[in-house]
């Protein structure tokens, strides 16, 4: 942002500071320059947020349909028929689109939801008022990548109408499968648009990445040495440098996938021969290829999912502890350790694919180690809470659940990580159950804790307490409910990606569990609408703000007016002197990282 | 019109809650919200330490109900190894669960706020960062030293007695085949495939475009469809591939599992130590079967991809085996020697001749003119 516009900004929003925030330094900005193609990076964040939410309706949605199929498998509803049409002849959901739902659900809430929805958001809303800068390095192309975002997720919804349904697969899209269209209806045009919805993403986040690496490098405010930056911007931080190595790397996979699919290559193809065509011409290309450059980007990916979560979660636990985070720098070690180890696990999602087991070996290693660091913060963030002074905001609950899910669903990654047991849990529900804990659940926690917490600054107004509390304490014991006991399935070898169940003698068994199961996550959906609606009606009729720092915190948005311009702060940038931990020091509450380090302090250090 | 009174039910229940939550704001505001604050604290520090109650009670429940349900013992001695791994892992992560949700939600309960509590500054403690970081790194080393020593074992060489099966999967569905008389597997080409006289396109035939010649020992392979035969006791050897997209060999009851994939064979060995028959008195199950579940999406039938596995003793094997004929002859029965009397020629697209081949009573006793 150039000099005198900020000034501009600056000298506005002086005049218009304490009144409306529709007032503010926007006299020369159009409800399109401000509302859509905005370049400010506060309206961007809340752009992400809201198509983030858009998604996570449309794939709980779907989620909610394939549960019906599972619960009740000979049964019709005529309601289905209304909504699917053809995909769900006389109320029952076929096979192709019971392919397509889990496909789109899992590529849906993974990209859409915790990639875009969840890093876009805070990393855009947070790391300039953060460290302190007007606002990103490059905040046209920060608009870029949100409607390369809008673009791709446009691209993915057009797929779910194409004739020949969207793409069935799984999302993670293995050829053959994924490569031939007739080997599967879902492969067809529905693949083709998969792909390019895909590959503009990965534009998106590039977009995205590079842009919140070079504000958090460059353009901390005086002072903001990197040792004294908040834990969520060195998460950010982390996350970024993982998407710009590695979805570069998928972008690569999906484009040999292009050539192997439209111009007769043979990258991941050999030997085969499909019903009703023949034997194909292509020989000598390697199925498992796929799997490494897939998994090379879908490993780091679901760090790149947690880690904003657990930045997030260390400020709100401490800040609401009244306690500094334990082991600031242990905070930041493990997390430049899973970041590094994030590279080197990817195999353990092939131990049974063809791998050659010892490599395998490798990579149980490496993939054990990397709970080391996960036990470090675990371990950290409960000494945060003790002998703190603990206040229940509706950010502090889901920060609390968030570890919570984090350690249930990390302990069961030591069983899948070893491959000798992943032999026999590999692609069954405990894998589900796994997964979605770790990162489906305590992700959208980590999200759930920024948006309750930053909604005040957001939006300048609170959203009602109430309806948090009941949000928050239905859907944790729910979101257990759900996928506790499913570790039992997968331990019992019941395969993922089933249609029906009835025909095996193994597994028809958890009928009545899978049933059990999907009214849960019926119920857990609709509490979602509740937080939805609370969201929606608070931004335009909640309590209003009436201090600029409602939560007592320490970092430099809360230094910012209620309601921020473009350019966040109305005069200079303040100056930072110390970490932003300070809570309960020397008989203070709290110390703003805007505090000068007093005499006192000093002496003692 | 029974979905639009539950629609109707579930806008009320949200109406309802709304109204409650709206209300409780304006209370909070008339009873000054510092106060209020303090007595949602007060709640919801109860709710946490209930939640941890419920919760373990819930584990155990769970386990319960549902911890008989996971398929009882293994069924093959390798999968022993897996079981005593799965229990050694339990109990280390059993603990580590119990003892950190124990504190994290005790924490929470115990240290919420209250007036005079002053919380207790403590940014670092390098001594005890060292021992949560060096007790975790020893105890996954165990972990993952126990788990190599089975990986390599499950991986490793299946030993030299094993019986040799080799298992294509296709859409949807198991390809069995057994090497025949010569114990030797005869060479196969994709391009041979005809789904009705040839799955998996066995070289028969010299074909100078695919520049082959007809593979001598592929003339007595035996191929079956839907369901193989192994012998209780002695370990057994997959060789396994696919005939077009990815599938994966899942073994619950064996306890293993390895991917079937086009153009890259891949192998896996075990050793039954129940015959079917026994699992059904054990399970108590009649219909009792080892299945092979498809566990790698293949396509909108995968659900149904189905195999059986039957074990039996030695004796029974070699009955079965006596009864089987080589699939070439399936193919072509004009040239089998032992039924070339009542063959006729149009039995050549016969659609399923692994299956009628399993039918064919007595051929056993004229193998030995075959070759």
């Amino acid at each position: 942002m150039s000099n005198d516009q900020t000034l501009h900004l600056e000298t506005s929003q002086v005049i218009a500071h304490d009144t409306h925030h529709h007032d503010h330094g926007d006299h020369h900005q159009s409800f399109i320059s401000k509302y859509i193609f905005s370049q400010d990076h506060k309206m961007i964040a809340k752009q992400f947020l809201v198509t983030g939410m858009v998604w996570a309706v449309l794939g709980g949605l779907m989620s909610v349909l394939f549960r019906i199929q599972l619960a009740y498998p000979d049964s019709n509803f005529p309601f289905l028929e209304t909504l699917l049409g053809k995909w769900a002849k006389g109320g029952h959901i076929s096979a192709d689109a019971y392919y397509a739902l889990v496909t789109t659900h899992g590529t849906v809430m993974v990209f859409f939801v915790l990639t875009a929805g969840l890093s876009g958001t805070f990393s855009n809303f947070l790391i300039p008022l953060q460290v302190g800068a007007r606002d990103m390095a490059s905040p046209f192309m920060n608009m870029l990548s949100y409607w390369f975002f809008v673009i791709s997720g446009l691209i993915m919804l057009s797929s779910l109408f194409v004739e020949t349904g969207p793409f069935s697969g799984g999302w993670t899209a293995y050829p053959p499968l994924s490569a031939l269209g007739a080997a599967s209806p879902g492969s067809k045009s529905g693949m083709d648009l998969w792909l390019v919805s895909m590959a503009l993403f990965v534009v998106s986040q590039l977009l995205g990445g590079l842009n919140y690496i070079a504000t958090i490098l460059n353009m901390r405010t005086k002072g903001m040495s990197m040792t004294r930056l908040p834990l969520p911007i060195w998460a950010f931080f982390f996350t970024a440098v993982l998407g710009v190595l590695s979805f570069p790397v998928l972008l690569s996979g999906f484009i040999l996938l292009i050539f192997d699919r439209n111009f007769g290559t043979s990258f991941y193809l050999s030997d085969i021969f499909i019903n009703g065509v023949g034997a194909l011409p292509n020989e000598g290309g390697s199925a498992i290829l796929y799997q490494h450059l897939f998994w090379f980007l879908g490993h780091p990916e679901v760090y790149i999912i947690i880690l904003p979560g657990m930045g997030i979660v260390s400020e709100v636990l401490s800040t609401n502890s009244r306690k500094p985070i334990f082991g600031y720098m242990a905070m930041v070690g493990s997390m430049f350790a899973i970041a590094v180890l994030a590279f080197l696990v990817w195999a353990h999602h092939m131990f049974v694919s063809g791998l050659n087991p010892f490599l395998g070996s490798f990579f149980v290693l490496l993939t054990l180690l990397i709970a080391v660091p996960s036990a470090i913060k675990v371990f950290n963030w409960l000494t945060t809470l003790w002998r703190g002074n603990i206040r229940f905001t509706p950010g502090m609950l889901y920060s609390i659940g968030f570890v919570s899910m984090f350690i249930s669903g990390g302990l069961t990654g030591i069983w899948l990580g070893n491959s000798a047991l992943d032999i026999h849990l590999h692609d069954t529900y405990f894998i589900i159950a796994h997964f979605h804990i770790v990162m489906g659940v305590a992700g959208i926690f980590g999200m759930y804790a920024g948006i309750y917490h930053w909604f005040p600054k957001m939006f300048g107004r609170y959203m009602n307490n109430t309806l948090a509390y009941i949000h928050f304490w239905i859907t944790l014991p729910c979101a257990y409910l759900i996928f506790w006991p499913m570790h039992y399935e997968g331990l019992a070898g019941m395969p993922r990606r089933y249609y029906d169940y009835t025909n095996w003698e193994s597994f028809k068994m958890f009928a009545g569990l899978n049933l059990f199961i999907s009214i849960v996550v019926i119920i857990v959906f609709a509490v979602q609408l509740l937080f939805l609606f609370n969201f929606f009606y608070s931004i335009f009729k909640g309590r209003r703000v009436t201090s600029q720092n409602p939560w007592n915190s320490t970092t430099l948005e809360w230094t910012t007016p209620i309601n921020p311009g473009h350019g966040n702060w109305t005069g200079e940038i303040p100056e930072v002197y110390r970490w932003p931990y300070d809570y309960s020091k020397e008989g203070k509450d709290f110390i703003p990282q805007t505090t000068p380090v007093s005499e006192e302090e000093l002496v003692k250090h | 019109m029974l979905m639009y009174f539950t629609i109707a039910a579930i806008v009320l229940v949200f109406v309802v809650i709304f109204q409650i939550a709206k209300a409780s704001e304006y209370v909070s505001v008339l009873k000054g919200e510092e106060k209020a604050r303090k007595q949602n604290n007060k709640i919801n520090g109860f709710l946490m330490i209930a939640f941890l109650f419920l919760g373990l009670i819930g584990v155990y429940y769970c386990h319960h109900i549902l911890g008989g349900r996971v398929l009882g013992e293994s069924a093959s001695k390798e999968g022993e190894k897996v079981d005593e791994m799965l229990h050694i892992t339990l109990i280390i992560t059993g603990i580590v669960f119990l003892v950190t949700q124990i504190l994290l939600f005790t924490f929470a309960y115990k240290f919420q706020e209250k007036e005079n509590r002053k919380p207790f500054y403590f940014p670092h403690n390098n001594t005890m960062e060292i021992i949560w970081t060096v007790i975790p790194a020893i105890v996954l080393s165990v972990l993952v030293v126990i788990g190599l020593r089975n990986w390599f074992i499950f991986t490793g060489d299946a030993p030299k007695n094993s019986l040799v099966v080799e298992v294509t999967g296709r859409q949807f569905g198991w390809i069995f085949r057994y090497p025949g008389r010569d114990k030797e597997f005869g060479k196969r080409y994709f391009r041979n495939i005809d789904p009705s006289t040839n799955s998996l396109g066995l070289v028969w035939a010299d074909n100078k475009e695919f520049n082959q010649q007809a593979d001598p020992a592929a003339f007595d392979d035996i191929v079956q469809e839907q369901t193989m035969y192994v012998i209780k006791n002695r370990p057994v050897k997959l060789i396994i591939g696919s005939r077009d997209v990815i599938h994966d060999v899942g073994l619950p009851h064996f306890r293993m599992k390895m991917d079937a994939v086009p153009g890259i064979p891949t192998t896996l060995w075990f050793t039954p130590k129940f015959t079917t028959a026994e699992m059904k008195e054990k399970t108590g199950n009649a219909n009792f079967q080892y299945e092979i579940a498809c566990d790698q999406v293949c396509g909108n039938g995968h659900y149904s991809m189905k195999g059986v596995i039957e074990v039996v003793e030695k004796e029974e094997y070699d009955a079965w085996m006596a009864k089987q004929k080589p699939y070439y002859y399936s193919a072509f029965p004009e040239k089998d020697p032992s039924a070339a009397p009542t063959a006729t020629p149009s039995k050549l697209d016969s659609a399923a001749p692994a299956k009628t081949a399993g039918l064919v009573s007595g051929a056993g006793s004229n193998l030995s003119k075959l070759k």
